[in-house]
């Protein structure tokens, strides 16, 4: 079945209430039951929830064959904790047929793809996947569908019981013996832990797994002891300088530059740039320089900006201790300074997943931004975005808080250049839909701006402001004409990956590849 | 195959960026920056043994990027050298704009390079007079034969001075307010006034030091260059808002125009505006004025 952004949806996928992705406010103002966790009760006092070994804390909460286990990704690259808990269980413990819903999966977890082609782990459910794990879902190996759900939809799954998650192992920075555990304060810090927040309230059983054992009370805290079942001490929990950067810096790449210039000058031009806008910026070269440009351009109108919303850099925080921004919400930390302002500063506040993203809650902080500015692998001409496949259809993306932050927010902007290597950013059709056409306002590359047909009043907007665009056709032809127009990707007829909407509907499959056949 | 329109003689170049021409990811598309022209370098970007190599490289660029609307001048080696006459082939026969010529001394270093031009124009069937010349004044010597330079050939729309060999044949180095060059800017700007073609700066190396660049762009304004050498692309948005008329200058240009067009009618020659007298000369630097502020981009009347 077709959905609306044009993606044929296999019938099979579509039992247990499941649907098509039908636009994206199908599901407002409906209803939903929320799942509760079935908690193990603790009346007997104890000294402590320390257990000796991450084994020992999987036997005290009942880990088992078949169950789903969870993990949060804020430690990035340099995450040791999920692939110590998954060799436990699977080496150590023997078990099987594991599901892994984590928040995201990268390289530092190479040592799962081992387990999913031994058949241990069947199960996967992510925002992002890269490495080797993106490549053996990809070549099939998973025995179910991998789902990849944005940073809002992960939070409304876990609600709505579509996965319920049986233990939570959240590597946290510092730890007391009872569980109150965060990100800053150790040897390795990660900053927020919003990411990890929402896994405490609704897993069965949560472990608490750090590097530094602080004294009791360990407040205020992200994870509260009332959720947690046991804590695990271990000499390390990462490698620090893979978690975050010392300062995540501006680019010096004059291209991304300019982009990123002119994503600032639309922003300028909209009649949400007033006093007390928001905004929302990733870590990404010309993302993270937008900052620098609109931090000109406050200056000039002399305007504030009310908050800034989700992963943090010490470049939001600088424009925060300038008095520029009035609060920061913050759902990760790139760098250092971030991390250490995070902990410093009164006005930079810890949300969790839900809080950020959330579509089936009361109202998640996305919809209150006024800007986000995103990258894209790909975009089609209908204003469809993938980060989630290359273009050699392999799964090595993230959709993050893209598909929540682009339907949230007033106005969407990607920023990307028309051609990367002999690749073409803008095309006909993207080789996966990660985020829906109808929630991208204005494309940005360094070859010209386009404007989503659906926003005709920001097309004004431009106009007002003299600020040349040409149609999104006009950019995919330019792109064609450099670097050729590419043959279609083969695949196989079997779904390696299931890309939900936010809301739950099914936006796009991922099907296996077939290799490629040279002639002769 | 692309193939360029003629090229204009006088048209605006507010920015020259200067680029390799060895460099395939930067030659590609160097127009998106929005430099009105670019300058492919033969010359101190390439090292010596990879000359051939960069004019390989230069010839497909011309071929197969369409660069629109940017011009494309050539920055070739230098005529004390052996590259130089290989150069000229390689940029008449992929069809530049322009070619601007490394230490120009005298109207003969111009004719000279003018002649393997012409020949070459002759040997891969360009329209003849199509290349266009600039020169490029390095030395004391330039910088006094420069009317003569700038004079020397109907192909030559301006000249610029080098500042870096400039400096070090005058045993200066870059000063704040500029003084180092004030005499020669000075020369040459009166050279090419009285000539009649356009003039240009030299680039500003510091491309950290924002304040210090920024108050040579606007000395150059006020000095009265058309234009200057940018060498990165952060350069070029500056230079671009500074050489364009401002709007207190747009305003009055047309109040200007429009007395001008009335009293013509009522056989007035000379009466002031804003208490200011004036004549036909102040007419015509209007009428300037608002050309320039419509190739800018900045006008936004209907005169």
């Amino acid at each position: 079945m077709k959905n609306a952004v044009n993606r044929e949806i296999p019938e099979e996928l579509l039992k247990d209430g499941k649907e098509v992705y039908q636009g994206k406010y199908y599901m407002d103002g409906k209803y939903i039951k929320r799942d509760s966790p079935k908690t193990r009760r603790y009346v007997k006092p104890q000294s402590s929830k320390l257990c000796s070994s991450i084994r020992k804390a999987c036997e005290r909460c009942g880990a088992h064959d078949g169950m789903t286990v969870s993990f949060h990704s804020e430690f990035r690259e340099g995450d040791y904790v999920a692939s110590m808990v998954a060799k436990v269980l699977v080496e150590e413990m023997g078990l099987k047929d594991i599901t892994i819903a984590a928040t995201s999966l990268g390289n530092a977890q190479d040592l799962i793809a081992d387990y999913i082609e031994q058949g241990k782990v069947i199960g996967i459910q992510t925002s992002g996947v890269r490495g080797r794990i993106g490549e053996v879902i990809s070549a099939g190996k998973l025995a179910t569908p991998a789902i990849i759900r944005s940073h809002g939809g992960r939070p409304r799954a876990v609600e709505a019981g579509e996965v319920h998650i049986d233990i939570a192992f959240l590597a946290a920075s510092t730890s007391d013996c009872w569980g109150n555990a965060k990100g800053v304060g150790g040897k390795n810090n990660c900053g927020s832990m919003g990411f990890a927040i929402h896994d405490s309230h609704y897993a069965d059983h949560t472990v608490i797994i750090t590097d530094t054992l602080v004294d009791f009370p360990n407040r205020p805290s992200s994870i509260s002891a009332e959720n947690v079942d046991c804590v695990c001490v271990v000499d390390s929990i990462g490698d620090a300088t893979k978690i975050a950067t010392k300062e995540a810096r501006v680019t010096e790449n004059p291209r991304e530059l300019m982009m990123a210039e002119h994503a600032a000058e639309v922003i300028a031009a909209t009649p949400y740039f007033t006093d007390g806008f928001s905004f929302q910026t990733g870590a990404g070269g010309p993302s993270l320089a937008v900052n620098r440009f609109i931090e000109k351009r406050m200056v000039e109108k002399g305007i504030k900006m009310s908050f800034a919303l989700g992963g943090v850099t010490s470049a939001v925080c600088q424009l925060l201790d300038k008095g520029l921004v009035g609060a920061i919400l913050d759902t990760q930390d790139f760098d250092m300074g971030a991390i250490k302002h995070l902990a410093e500063h009164p006005k930079h506040h810890e949300i969790s997943m839900s809080e950020y993203a959330n579509p089936a809650n009361k109202g998640a902080y996305v919809n209150q931004l006024d800007f986000v500015v995103l990258s894209a692998l790909e975009i089609d001409v209908d204003f469809n975005v993938n980060v989630i496949t290359g273009s050699d259809g392999i799964l090595r993306g993230a959709p993050g808080g893209h598909p929540d932050t682009a339907a949230g927010s007033k106005c969407c902007i990607i920023v990307t250049p028309l051609t990367r290597g002999r690749m073409a950013t803008v095309c006909d059709e993207v080789v996966t839909v990660t985020t829906p056409g109808d929630c991208v306002d204005i494309l940005v590359t360094d070859y010209g701006i386009a404007v989503n047909p659906l926003r005709n009043d920001l097309a004004q907007c431009l106009d007002a402001a003299g600020i040349e665009h040409v149609t999104i056709e006009w950019l995919r032809d330019k792109a064609y004409s450099l670097v050729g127009t590419p043959d279609a990707l083969e695949w196989e007829d079997q779904v390696v990956a299931v890309v939900e909407a936010r809301d739950g509907t099914l936006l796009d499959v991922v099907r296996k590849i077939r290799p490629l056949q040279l002639d002769g | 195959m692309i193939k360029r329109p003629k090229p204009q003689k006088f048209r605006l170049r507010r920015t020259m960026m200067f680029m390799n021409a060895q460099k395939p990811g930067l030659i590609k598309d160097a127009y998106i920056y929005g430099a009105d022209s670019i300058i492919l370098d033969l010359e101190d970007a390439v090292a010596e043994n990879q000359k051939d190599a960069a004019r390989f490289s230069l010839y497909q660029a011309l071929q197969n990027v369409d660069y629109g609307d940017t011009e494309v001048i050539v920055r070739i080696n230098g005529l004390d050298t052996p590259h130089w006459q290989e150069d000229i082939r390689c940029v008449v026969a992929g069809g530049a704009d322009g070619i601007r010529i490394a230490k120009c001394e005298s109207a003969q270093d111009v004719l000279t390079v003018e002649e393997h031009v012409l020949a070459a124009e002759r040997e891969f069937g360009v329209e003849e007079g199509r290349t266009l010349l600039m020169a490029a004044l390095e030395s004391p010597k330039g910088i006094l034969n420069a009317y003569e330079i700038v004079t020397a050939s109907d192909r030559m729309f301006g000249c610029a001075i080098s500042g870096g060999d400039f400096r070090k044949s005058m045993h200066v180095q870059i000063e704040e307010g500029g003084i180092e060059m004030l005499s020669a800017r000075g020369q040459m700007l009166l050279a090419a006034r009285a000539a009649g073609v356009q003039c240009f700066d030299t680039m500003f190396p510091y491309l950290d030091d924002t304040e210090g660049f920024q108050a040579e762009v606007i000395q150059n304004r006020k000095m009265g260059f058309d234009g200057k050498s940018v060498i990165n692309p952060k350069q070029i948005r500056f230079v671009h808002e500074t050489f364009a008329p401002t709007p207190k200058e747009i305003a009055y240009a047309e109040k200007l125009v429009r007395s001008f067009n009335e009293q013509a009618e009522s056989g007035v020659g000379v009466y002031t505006v804003d208490g200011k007298m004036v004549d036909i000369p102040f007419f015509e630097d209007a009428r300037r004025v608002i050309a320039l502020a419509k190739a800018c981009g900045v006008y936004k009347g209907d005169l």
